[in-house]
């Protein structure tokens, strides 16, 4: 068992739990992972790499020190960063628990924060004392800059160690994205990628801005998660019909995947590529169009690092083939 | 199709980007239609070349310096919104006048790696990611590492730069090897002597007019780049 108080997102010994259509169980390690692909399989994973989401800075009307964690944003467009929706905490830092972290000052619209080298301004309030949407000073490669330079990766108190940029990107990291690191690709690695396709397995990847996982206000944190773009890329869509003709599974590797596969699949369970907005949530009912099975991160409730692999919904207990 | 139009809307980083070879190939690449982002060390440079290229991202930041590492990929992929294509170009000649190996002291020869080789290895590394979701798309997926005669000659004097030269040389060699199967193509290329500023620090009498204008060279390096493209880019 692994302290998931280590900031290392790789460990060695990492373990993955797999459960059968049967609801079978077994523990192996995490890098046996592909053994449980078959040839045809789709191996389909989030490529966004993290954004440094975390920002410090003061409230300018009153003084206060605040933190703002960017959770939101209405496109993946480069260009378009002005806008975001955001978390604002009053004074502490990540060593708190999020449950306990005070609120900010009441912030009105308009209110200018300082953020480092980064100005913005509350251009509206979301219905909670925590929730504002916020628009950045200066031009996109302004702020790509303060957003390089002063943000942190996002984190909680249950990691004491401050995370640094190369703890939270994936291998496969891309676009940054995500407001928090899309954790269960960091199963994947090149030596994995290659073994994938020594198993006659393909890989391919979305990019879906993977929003934060916890307020630490419950009534936040219904809210989450919020709508969340993604970009499903052309050869993604071709692999996804491939796979379907070949009679392969398409394996989401975490549940960002999912939402966003399942947000661009049509009625008739085919892919649409292109641009969209994730705004549906997943859950156990969810009749799943696209994905065959899950592998997904779990930290709770023993605060383990460790993943599972299961079946989706898609597929009947009674009569579908375990992952194995 | 020309080679032009395999570059318009190709997403391209160059390291090294406001002098010599890194700018001719700033200006290359947006004559050709690209969407460039170059870094380089000193604000005012890079806020200079950006104000003089239209189009172009100028991004502030020293490859040697580990910190500035994800810093600079962060904006890379933010501001391109991913990468076709990486130039590593920035270079550091080490001490000048040139010193013989057993003359270089340990700390130059450190700060000569760690630009010529460490900022190279981390930065790919980083934007791997980048490069490899790129090949997936059959948009490109092509790494450029600049390196010099040098590398492979055992001249006096060359000792730091050199063997660091060398080094990326080879570790582009087993890149390739590493990722062709992922549709990465990875390019180790010497510009030949160049009338620039790095080799007028090496050679100050050096006759300019036996020299290579960088814009030849990095027209040349265009050139190759486009031969390992998947295959033209759609805007």
């Amino acid at each position: 068992m692994l302290a998931a108080t280590t900031a290392v997102q790789r460990p060695a010994d990492a373990k993955l739990l797999v459960v059968d259509s049967q609801r079978n169980i077994v523990h192996v390690p995490r890098t046996a992972f592909v053994e449980f692909l078959r040839p045809n399989d789709l191996v389909i994973a989030n490529d966004a790499a993290t954004l440094p989401a975390s920002l410090s800075g003061v409230h300018q009307p009153t003084g206060k020190t605040i933190e703002v964690r960017l959770a939101g944003r209405p496109s993946l467009d480069p260009m378009h960063v002005k806008r975001f929706s955001a978390i604002v905490f009053g004074e502490g830092d990540f060593h708190l628990r999020t449950e306990d972290r005070p609120l900010p000052p009441p912030l009105q619209t308009g209110d200018t924060l300082v953020l480092g080298p980064l100005h913005a301004r509350v251009d509206e309030l979301l219905g909670h004392p925590r929730l504002v949407s916020l628009l950045f000073d200066g031009t996109a490669d302004q702020i790509w800059a303060g957003l390089a330079s002063h943000g942190k990766p996002i984190q909680y108190s249950h990691m004491q160690t401050s995370l640094e940029m190369w703890d939270v990107w994936t291998r496969i990291a891309g676009p940054p994205v995500a407001f928090e690191a899309p954790s269960a690709s960091f199963i994947l690695d090149w030596h994995v990628l290659g073994a994938i396709r020594e198993h006659s397995a393909a890989f391919a990847t979305i990019t879906h801005a993977a929003g934060i996982s916890s307020t630490g206000d419950e009534d936040l944190d219904h809210l989450l998660p919020f709508d969340e773009p993604y970009h499903i890329p052309v050869a993604t869509a071709k692999a996804v019909e491939l796979t379907r003709r070949r009679g392969g599974r398409v394996i989401a590797v975490g549940t960002t995947v999912v939402r966003a596969l399942e947000a661009a699949a049509t009625d008739d369970g085919h892919l649409r590529s292109g641009y969209g907005i994730a705004k549906g949530k997943i859950g156990p009912a969810t009749q799943l169009r696209v994905v065959d099975a899950i592998l997904s991160g779990t930290h709770e409730p023993e605060r383990v690092i460790t993943n599972s692999c299961a079946p989706s919904s898609k597929t009947q207990p009674s009569n579908a083939p375990p992952p194995n | 199709m020309t080679s032009t139009d395999s570059f318009s809307g190709l997403r391209v980083a160059i390291t090294g980007g406001t002098s010599g070879l890194g700018l001719a190939l700033v200006r290359e690449l947006v004559n050709r239609g690209a969407r460039v982002a170059f870094v380089a060390r000193t604000r005012e440079r890079v806020e200079q070349v950006a104000r003089e290229t239209p189009g172009a991202h100028g991004i502030v930041g020293d490859v040697s310096v580990k910190e500035d590492i994800y810093p600079i990929a962060i904006q890379i992929t933010g501001e391109l919104g991913g990468l076709d294509v990486l130039i590593n170009n920035a270079s550091d000649l080490g001490p000048t006048p040139l010193r013989m190996l057993s003359d270089t002291e340990c700390e130059d020869l450190e700060h000569v790696y760690a630009t010529n080789v460490f900022g190279p290895f981390r930065l790919t590394k980083a934007l791997m990611g980048a490069l490899a979701s790129s090949a997936r798309e059959d948009r490109g997926g092509v790494v450029l590492n600049v390196t010099s005669d040098a590398a492979v000659n055992a001249y006096p004097g060359w000792g730091a730069y050199g063997s660091s030269k060398a080094a990326l040389h080879h570790m582009s060699r087993i890149w390739n090897e590493e990722h062709a199967a992922e549709g990465v193509r990875f390019l180790s290329l010497d510009p030949g002597d160049m009338d620039t500023p790095m080799h007028a620090a090496a050679i100050p009498d050096a006759d300019p007019i036996t020299l290579k204008r960088p814009e030849q060279s990095a027209h040349e390096f265009v050139e190759a780049i486009a031969a390992a493209l998947p295959q033209p880019v759609a805007a």
